[in-house]
């Protein structure tokens, strides 16, 4: 497994505000792409997260950027899922040969339904702790719920994720 | 403090290096005589792993232009009015859009605008007994005149795996310009489409759009847009949009400027 480090915190932004945003889009943009599943969708994520944070400048009051970035991004996805609720007619087909799902391995393919069965905010936890490295305060503060939730989403989300690959699809959790 | 028991967030803290340094033994001596929280964090980190291996490579792709802080600050008419020009940006205009813009969210997509023309084409046409085509199939110039208006090398899908024959084709005004419309139909009657024009974004995944009684499937490719279009019976109608993107994929003509290969007859 590798340090944490090497998938989380970029350098603090040395070069200011425009070039720590700028250093944050590869990061910005995966996990957009596992969030959403669907690159276009995630670079338009991505690129409108970045319209909002450069305009509101102002409002960001030093911190953690990346922290920061990924807050606006989870609250535009948030803002689109509902958008998208009011609207079901136009969805993206959800099979194996729809063409932009990347990876023709099996293994990649399995955690990708699998994450794509999670609640929203279960996947959300659990990308930005495994995928972007962010501590459970951070992901508290992007969720903007208490540090508890977070630990309960990362729980059943790791569950669920078990069951569904164990086969068992409406996640049946063992009593401990 | 070996003594203290080990909670559940402890092991995922210990899974995701959270953990303080002095309770890092402690859970490893509590893993080691119970197997099944041991079997946990196995498996909790087994699947950081697999979608570490997912997903971790897309940061190291090169960062597209569009991402270019300048060009995302552009004046934001101007970002608008390239948006516009965009299938692309319409469909970002369908959903991210309207937040970042304040666009009313009742605002048709670009994406389903595309798959409505598509549609309406569709419903006009498949009702007429006469005139369903302008050129029919067995007519060597229906291809190389559509290809030539619509400004790409076009296929007609086979569909006769669906006993879908092709009847013809005509030319539409589309979306970003020409379009073709080709026709087929089932020994019963029935009638499903196959719309090509151009679109200004690279590649999307496939859509699913049902309005009313009949439905599309859009995806792009190498900047031409599809939609099938048919009865809204989902699961047929996709695998009829898969065979067909599925064929037009395996037989995509090299892009080139210089309309390579393209056929110089036609009216």
């Amino acid at each position: 497994m590798p340090p944490r480090e090497a998938w989380g915190r970029t350098e603090q932004h040395v070069g200011g505000f425009r070039q720590g945003v700028a250093a944050s889009v590869p990061a910005l943009r995966r996990y957009a792409r596992a969030l959403t599943r669907d690159a276009e969708l995630a670079d338009d994520l991505v690129q409108d997260t970045l319209v909002r944070a450069l305009r509101s400048e102002h409002l960001f009051h030093g911190g953690e950027l990346r922290s920061w970035l990924y807050t606006i991004l989870t609250n535009l996805n948030r803002n689109r899922l509902r958008a998208l609720a009011r609207r079901p007619a136009m969805a993206a087909i959800d099979d194996n040969d729809a063409p932009d799902l990347a990876g023709p391995e099996a293994g990649g393919r399995d955690i990708e339904r699998a994450l794509a069965a999670l609640a929203d905010d279960q996947r959300s936890v659990l990308l930005l702790v495994v995928l972007e490295g962010l501590s459970y305060r951070e992901v508290a503060e992007v969720q903007g719920v208490p540090i508890g939730t977070v630990m309960s989403r990362l729980a059943r989300a790791r569950m669920q994720i078990k069951d569904f690959l164990d086969g068992k699809r409406p996640a049946l959790r063992r009593v401990k | 403090m070996m003594d203290l028991p080990v909670t559940a967030d402890e092991l995922h803290a210990y899974v995701d290096g959270a953990l303080p340094a002095d309770r890092r033994a402690a859970v490893e001596a509590w893993l080691a005589v119970h197997p099944t929280d041991a079997a946990h964090v196995a498996e909790w980190r087994a699947q950081a792993d697999s979608i570490r291996a997912h997903y971790g490579a897309i940061a190291s792709e090169p960062v597209p232009e569009r991402f270019d802080l300048d060009r995302v600050t552009r004046p934001r008419r101007n970002w608008r009015a390239i948006a516009a020009a965009t299938l692309a940006a319409a469909v970002i205009g369908a959903v991210t859009g309207w937040i970042a813009h304040g666009v009313s969210a009742a605002a048709p997509s670009g994406f389903e605008q595309f798959s409505a023309e598509a549609l309406n084409a569709h419903r006009l046409y498949i009702t007429e007994v006469r005139h369903p085509i302008e050129v029919g199939a067995g007519e060597d110039h229906l291809l190389p005149w559509l290809s030539r208006r619509v400004g790409a090398s076009l296929r007609a899908p086979n569909l006769e795996a669906y006993s879908l024959k092709l009847l013809g084709g005509r030319l539409l005004p589309g979306p970003n310009g020409p379009a073709a419309l080709f026709m087929y139909e089932t020994p019963a009657g029935e009638r499903y489409t196959f719309y090509c024009s151009r679109a200004n974004t690279p590649r999307t995944a496939l859509r699913y759009n049902a309005a009313g009684d009949a439905a599309a499937v859009l995806w792009v490719e190498s900047e031409m847009g599809y939609v099938v279009s048919g009865p809204a019976e989902r699961d047929r109608l996709i695998d009829i949009a898969q065979s067909a993107y599925r064929e037009m994929e395996s037989r995509l003509p090299r892009r080139s400027t210089e309309n390579h290969g393209m056929p110089r007859r036609g009216s």
